[in-house]
């Protein structure tokens, strides 16, 4: 009897121990590039301070805290609206739309930009038409709304970002146990009840990952803000950094607004901090859908159609007939196909390994149910908090500090001169964009933990199944889809990623981003058209593939369980 | 498929060691579709291979922190104000040839050999061909209030328009910069914005009668089917200071201190400065070129003669700073 009260906590402690350390690792691995990021603030830049707090910072906060609230405001609206939608009721279209939504997430956003001032600025399509029909000869004349504004800036990222929110509130309702939604239409529930009571507040987890996702992508965007005018912190930096020629001024400004980030989010899981989000499993189905027909089937229809429109349709269209135009098919730049290839193999390792990372934190987070595990799995997350240039930056000194390591134990033992294998190489990269997008992978992978009941694996433990064993059989096969989306959007993510890339890119290395990015910075963003599709196809597999197995098989469960 | 995906993992995970003999490593601001028709006609010529990394930001930071083991040869910028900061960063060594000395005119090179510039452009004014009658301006007239209402420019804190203010703050200083800047800021049409192009499209579209931009843009949309018709509805004028010349700015070049390739990467920089570079400036960058005797393209010719102002270019990247806190303290951007 006393050995087996011994023995059973022993292996539990030590399972413990491996499972904090492992994130204490992952934590570390993402604090060094913001430590390496504090100790340049730390040199100080007093004569820039007085400066920045009046005139800079004031206007800077204002505006960036308008827009992110914008964004907010319709990133949540659109997203979570067409993913009870779709997931709710079935109507013509809705299974084309289901898989239409998420589309906007492949391109990226200053591109939309581009194409939104391209149609809706002065000599656009939109208003030469109204022009010519309202017998005006010059801009001057009329009054038009403005993209290259706030409100234009919201709109643009609203349009592009919300399938964050549809995707992440679209796979919690998929995996929402029917029986809930059942017995509350038993009561008498209406439709609006049923989303606002039982439906939303269930939603919850994976809507805070999928809205920060969206807000940090707006706080970190400098691309279209620039172009659309928009003087957002994140801008600031940049202008601190480059005009100012102060690297210190500018990480004060990076460190104060991460701090910032770091408080929202923490406030968030203190919101939600007595609540848990599970749900039986034994009686898992998905909610059966309402059938719509007349005017409601048209309502629904619109309401999803219009953020597709925007945010897809429009833009495939204009870059497709750039791509005519400009006869980018024949003049084909052969080159494109290699660029294709490194960008894949690169955002598919990177994926890869933010996968398997995020999930296995995840679930050490939940066997250790430690304030150290949380915490560090918070920080851990902190990676797509960061402006990419300015992890590109807080990284590239510890990867060399790596790679001088190396160099010196390769001489020491009378090796060749490695140069700077790390920091010179493609690996940079992949460890750059897994540090970045971290956070979506055990974001999903948390939020999908958290609808499991714990007593799933005390009974699993109990009778004898060791962590691994738990993980592969209970935890892997239930957080699928919250796994398969927030692997798309890893992906595509990656695919996308800029201003990482530019900078810790190596030698002869270029993706399709940069691509399309050596054209826009000249002004004919156009002649990148083709390459922008190509991200865009590329996008759609795995969002084709995603849907498909999401809508067969909800949740599957281990047949041990059944 | 698969196998050209893991082929191309094998490659691109290799570390580019740059030590192999005919290579030369080029880090650039340029983006890499303009400068590599150069670099291919340099491999064509010399045989020795170049390989590059464009990016818009933070090349000078690289260099820095990847120190003794950095690959970097050379650094290409698109401004006075990147060539400055990369010598200030203690990233450079001089670059020491006879040939680079009698080629580049001493105003477009540091006084210590740590930049060479090889090609130039100016920053002028795209104007309303219906609504513009004058065929001369100065850079001090973009505050006159006649002009309310009717200038459009991209973000002060733009590269470009940062060293435009900054040459301003080294002919009249701070304070007279400041009034400037505040009267410019009060003709504008509308909120900074856009690109360069986009400048001379709102004058198209008849926002604005004037816009800012370098003379290189208008030359390019001439060559752009859309873009044409933005060319087609202004004319460039080449403004000066009251005074004095027109605001050139360089592209340049710097030899990194750590260069695994110092020969070659001194190669590269002379051919740069050489006939076949500066003819490919000229006629393919729509740039002045930097050496005496090439003949500038066309369209560019058709601007009129450009005067360059004698200020020398390390002034303006030394009010660089200065340039950037009045654009804040006046609000230009907002």
């Amino acid at each position: 009897m006393a050995n087996v009260t011994l023995t059973l906590p022993d292996r539990l402690r030590r399972s413990h121990i491996l499972a904090t350390s492992f994130l204490i690792l992952l934590a570390a691995a993402v604090l060094l590039p913001l430590a390496s990021l504090g100790s340049v603030a730390l040199r100080g830049d007093a004569e820039i301070w007085p400066h920045l707090v009046n005139y800079v910072i004031p206007r800077a906060t204002i505006e960036t805290a308008l827009l992110l609230a914008g964004v907010a405001v319709l990133t949540a609206i659109a997203g979570i609206g067409t993913a009870w939608i779709v997931t709710a009721y079935d109507f013509t279209g809705r299974s084309i739309l289901a898989w239409l939504l998420p589309l906007p997430l492949a391109f990226p956003t200053y591109i939309v930009a581009y194409v939104y001032v391209d149609i809706f600025d002065a000599v656009g399509p939109v208003q030469s038409a109204f022009r010519a029909l309202f017998g005006y000869r010059t801009a001057a004349e009329y009054w038009f709304p403005s993209v290259r504004s706030l409100p234009g800036a919201i709109l643009v990222f609203s349009f592009v970002l919300y399938p964050y929110v549809y995707l992440a509130a679209r796979a919690m309702f998929l995996t929402q146990s029917a029986s809930l939604i059942e017995v509350a239409r038993t009561l008498g529930a209406t439709r609006f009840m049923l989303a606002r009571h039982v439906a939303l507040p269930l939603a919850r987890p994976a809507l805070a990952v999928g809205l920060s996702l969206a807000l940090l992508e707006t706080l970190n965007d400098i691309g279209a803000s620039e172009y659309l005018g928009v003087q957002t912190l994140t801008l600031s930096i940049f202008t601190t950094w480059i005009n100012r020629s102060s690297l210190p001024g500018a990480a004060q400004i990076a460190c104060t607004m991460l701090i910032v980030v770091i408080a929202l989010m923490a406030l968030e899981r203190h919101g939600r901090r007595h609540r848990r989000f599970v749900t039986s499993p034994r009686r898992h189905r998905t909610v059966p859908r309402m059938s719509l027909s007349g005017r409601s089937a048209l309502l629904a229809f619109v309401a999803c159609f219009v953020p597709v429109a925007f945010g897809f349709v429009l833009p495939f269209f204009y870059l497709t007939y750039e791509v005519l135009l400009r006869g980018l098919l024949t003049g084909f730049d052969p080159d494109l196909l290699r660029y294709t290839a490194t960008t894949v193999t690169l955002a598919a390792s990177a994926t890869a390994i933010a996968i398997v990372l995020g999930l296995s934190a995840a679930i050490a987070v939940r066997m250790v149910r430690g304030r150290i595990a949380t915490f560090s799995l918070m920080i851990a997350g902190l990676g797509y908090a960061i402006p990419g240039t300015v992890l590109a930056l807080g990284l590239l000194s510890p990867l060399v500090g790596i790679d001088n390591i190396l160099n010196a134990l390769s001489r020491a033992f009378g090796g060749p001169h490695l140069g700077l294998v790390i920091a010179g190489s493609s690996a940079a990269l992949v460890i750059a964009y897994v540090i970045r997008f971290f956070a979506i992978a055990t974001g999903s992978a948390q939020a999908g933990l958290a609808r499991i009941s714990t007593e799933i694996d005390d009974v699993a433990r109990t009778l004898g199944t060791r962590p691994p064993a738990v993980a592969w059989l209970i935890h892997v096969p239930l957080t699928r889809p919250a796994l398969g989306g927030a692997a798309l959007l890893v992906f595509v993510d990656c695919l996308k990623e800029l201003p990482a890339t530019l900078l810790l890119r190596p030698l002869n290395v270029e993706t399709l981003s940069t691509y399309i990015y050596q054209f826009a910075t000249r002004g004919s963003f156009e002649e990148g058209s083709l390459a922008a599709l190509i991200i865009v196809a590329v996008g759609i597999l795995p969002v084709i593939h995603l849907t498909r197995f999401s809508e067969i098989a909800p949740a599957p469960m281990p047949p041990s369980s059944r | 498929m698969l196998a050209m995906a893991a082929a191309s993992a094998i490659s691109i995970c290799l570390p580019n060691l740059a030590s192999a003999q005919g290579e030369v490593n080029v880090y650039t601001y340029r983006e890499q579709k303009l400068i590599q028709p150069l670099l291919d006609a340099f491999t064509k010529d010399t045989g020795i291979k170049v390989n590059v990394v464009s990016a818009s930001s933070g090349l000078e930071q690289r260099i820095k922190t990847e120190g003794a083991n950095s690959p970097a040869d050379v650094l290409l910028t698109v401004d006075i104000g990147r060539l400055e900061d990369a010598v200030q960063g203690g990233i450079t060594q001089p670059i020491k040839s006879d040939v680079i000395d009698k080629v580049v005119p001493a105003q477009y090179r540091d006084p210590e050999g740590h930049w060479v510039g090889v090609s130039m452009r100016a920053r002028v004014i795209y104007a309303s061909k219906d609504r513009v009658k004058q065929d001369a301006i100065t850079y001090e007239e973009l505050a006159d209030p006649k002009w309310k209402g009717k200038i459009c420019i991209r973000s002060g804190q733009h590269i470009y328009n940062n060293a435009l203010i900054a040459a301003m703050i080294v002919k009249h200083g701070e304070a007279k910069t400041e009034e400037w800047l505040k009267g410019l800021k009060a003709n504008l049409a509308q909120k900074p914005s856009g690109g360069d192009r986009e400048q001379a499209r709102d004058v198209a579209a008849g926002k604005c009668d004037i816009g800012i931009g370098n003379t290189y843009y208008w030359a390019l949309m001439t060559q752009n089917p859309k873009q044409k018709e933005w060319a087609d509805a202004t004319k460039v004028i080449l403004p000066t200071f009251a005074g004095g010349g027109t605001h050139v700015n360089v592209s340049g070049v710097v030899l990194a201190k750590n260069a695994p390739n110092k020969a070659n990467a001194l190669k590269l920089i002379e051919w740069l400065t050489g006939d076949t570079a500066q003819h490919m400036y000229a006629d393919q960058n729509y740039e002045y070129p930097v050496k005496a005797g090439i003949k500038t393209n066309d369209i560019i010719a058709g601007y009129g003669k450009l005067n360059p102002d004698p200020m020398p270019l390390a002034k303006i990247a030394e009010k660089k700073k200065a340039a950037a806190n009045l654009v804040d303290k006046v609000g230009f951007d907002n």
